[in-house]
């Protein structure tokens, strides 16, 4: 089985881009299951289903964070994808708070940034785009060629090992060079593990809490100008 | 180094073979690609954006060199050779356009003095196309259409400095086409157009006809047409001060045309 993850925010165009993908793998006979992660909206799955006739799920992470819920469900979603005989999954997920990624060890990963949110944005999104193996960017015949470069230049900066495609997800331009990339990849393991850290999760905020201030709360708390620290036992 | 592009031909819309089978561009060529709406003029420029190499419908090749194009060029976006502007190219950038214009030259070039030059050039640049001067303090998101227009050629010239530039269908946006023509011509690159306007067809070095999806015809310029061109240049200019003139807020007059002609 192969593993494709795909984050990004809203509406960068990730499905736009995993449509031209599936298009042309399952032109060239592969086999391939989608699974979209989402909060508490999405019928990509059944879009893609009835477009293509491939197996395609969808599950809302509701109260958990995407992310979380993605380490939850993806090994089961292996097994399905197994099970309907796909050689690859594709899962895609929207990134929410920025402080994890959602690849895995033995899958690949890829971020899709939109060129038109700014030229910081490679600078903001954290994790979810230094530990991806691919940065897609789309809506590059939106914004001026200084802007492009300056946005590429910023994701070189900050995940120096990323492959950078852009494409024009609308039109399918650009797709190919990723296409190959993907039918390219090895089988993930037995074994997934999630590829990087987790952010500090177990707290009184989490488990529902909700008075507003530090002094309100145990565990690894943080004031505005000190670092965090542990309060409790 | 870039010395000239070549396109192969490849088929039409319903697999019929192309009539033009190859058009050679030499460095410094500026190109027309004209033809109705419909009629594949964008399909091609973005072809040679990607240096297809039989892999899309058209199954066109872009050469470079006479040889396969590198595979970087399609893999890693900072060696693509192509810079393109369209008629839905932006700038979203808020910042002064000095302080924009720094930070795209100081991801090109190795000192701040070298980007400061390039800088000033392309604002020079810039100003030379548009007839309402752009300040280095206004905000990028303030420019005009007009404005805008001429800074983004002329960041893709001057500070990308991109081999070959396209330019789909910029002719309309208060560019002042007779210097702009002119000031590109003394760079050494491929500048490509796709355009509805005769005078800058005219000017070209090349004219490729578009219908149904393919490239029927290569043109170059007649002597009746070069000789066409300098009177279309005086009408061209005199469209120019009319249209300076209504954006003033003068009132035209008779003789506004009748002197000029």
């Amino acid at each position: 089985m192969k593993l494709v993850i795909c984050a990004g925010t809203a509406t960068t165009g990730k499905t736009s881009v995993l449509r031209h993908l599936i298009r042309k793998l399952l032109a060239d006979g592969k086999t391939a299951a989608y699974l979209k992660i989402d909060v508490q909206y999405a019928d990509e799955d059944e879009i893609l289903s009835k477009e293509f006739g491939m197996p395609a799920k969808k599950t809302y992470s509701g109260e958990l964070c995407p992310d979380h819920c993605n380490v939850m469900v993806l090994g089961d979603a292996m097994q399905w994808a197994k099970r309907v005989g796909c050689e690859f999954l594709i899962v895609e997920t929207a990134g929410l708070c920025l402080r994890c990624s959602p690849y895995a060890d033995g899958g690949l990963g890829i971020v899709v940034l939109e060129a038109t949110s700014g030229m910081n944005l490679p600078r903001k999104v954290g994790p979810m785009l230094s530990l991806s193996d691919i940065a897609v960017v789309t809506k590059i015949d939106l914004v001026s060629q200084a802007e492009r470069e300056v946005f590429r230049a910023r994701i070189m900066e900050a995940a120096p090992k990323v492959w950078i495609k852009e494409v024009d997800a609308l039109r399918g331009i650009g797709i190919d060079a990723l296409v190959r990339r993907v039918e390219e990849m090895p089988d993930a393991g037995d074994k997934l593990m999630l590829r990087g850290n987790p952010p500090v999760g177990t707290c009184t905020i989490c488990v529902g809490k909700k008075d507003i201030g530090w002094q309100s709360h145990f565990g690894v708390v943080r004031p505005l100008e000190e670092q965090t620290f542990y309060r409790g036992e | 180094m870039i010395e000239e592009i070549s396109i192969i031909g490849g088929n039409g819309r319903n697999g019929e073979q192309e009539p033009v089978r190859s058009v050679k561009f030499k460095m410094g060529d500026v190109i027309s690609i004209v033809g109705p709406t419909g009629s594949g003029k964008t399909t091609l420029i973005n072809e040679i954006q990607l240096f297809a190499d039989g892999f899309t419908p058209t199954k066109r090749k872009v050469l470079v060199n006479g040889l396969a194009p590198l595979q970087e060029y399609r893999e890693d976006p900072s060696k693509n050779p192509v810079a393109a502007i369209t008629q839905h190219t932006n700038f979203l950038s808020d910042l002064p356009v000095h302080d924009f214009l720094t930070i795209h030259a100081g991801i090109r070039s190795s000192s701040t003095v070298q980007a400061e030059g390039i800088v000033t050039e392309t604002l020079s640049f810039a100003n030379q196309l548009t007839g309402e001067p752009i300040s280095r303090d206004s905000r990028m998101t303030e420019l005009s259409g007009g404005q805008t227009r001429a800074l983004l050629i002329a960041d893709a010239v001057v500070i990308g400095n991109s081999p070959i530039i396209l330019l789909d269908e910029i002719e309309n946006a208060g560019i002042h086409r007779t210097h702009a023509l002119d000031l590109l011509r003394k760079y050494r690159k491929i500048f490509i157009f796709v355009t509805h306007d005769p005078y800058i067809a005219l000017l070209s070095d090349i004219r490729i006809v578009m219908r149904k999806g393919m490239m029927v015809k290569v043109l170059r310029s007649s002597e009746e047409e070069r000789t066409l061109s300098k009177k279309i240049r005086i009408v061209d200019d005199v469209m120019h001060k009319l249209r300076e003139k209504i954006r003033v807020g003068d009132q035209l007059m008779d003789e506004d045309l009748e002197v000029a002609i």
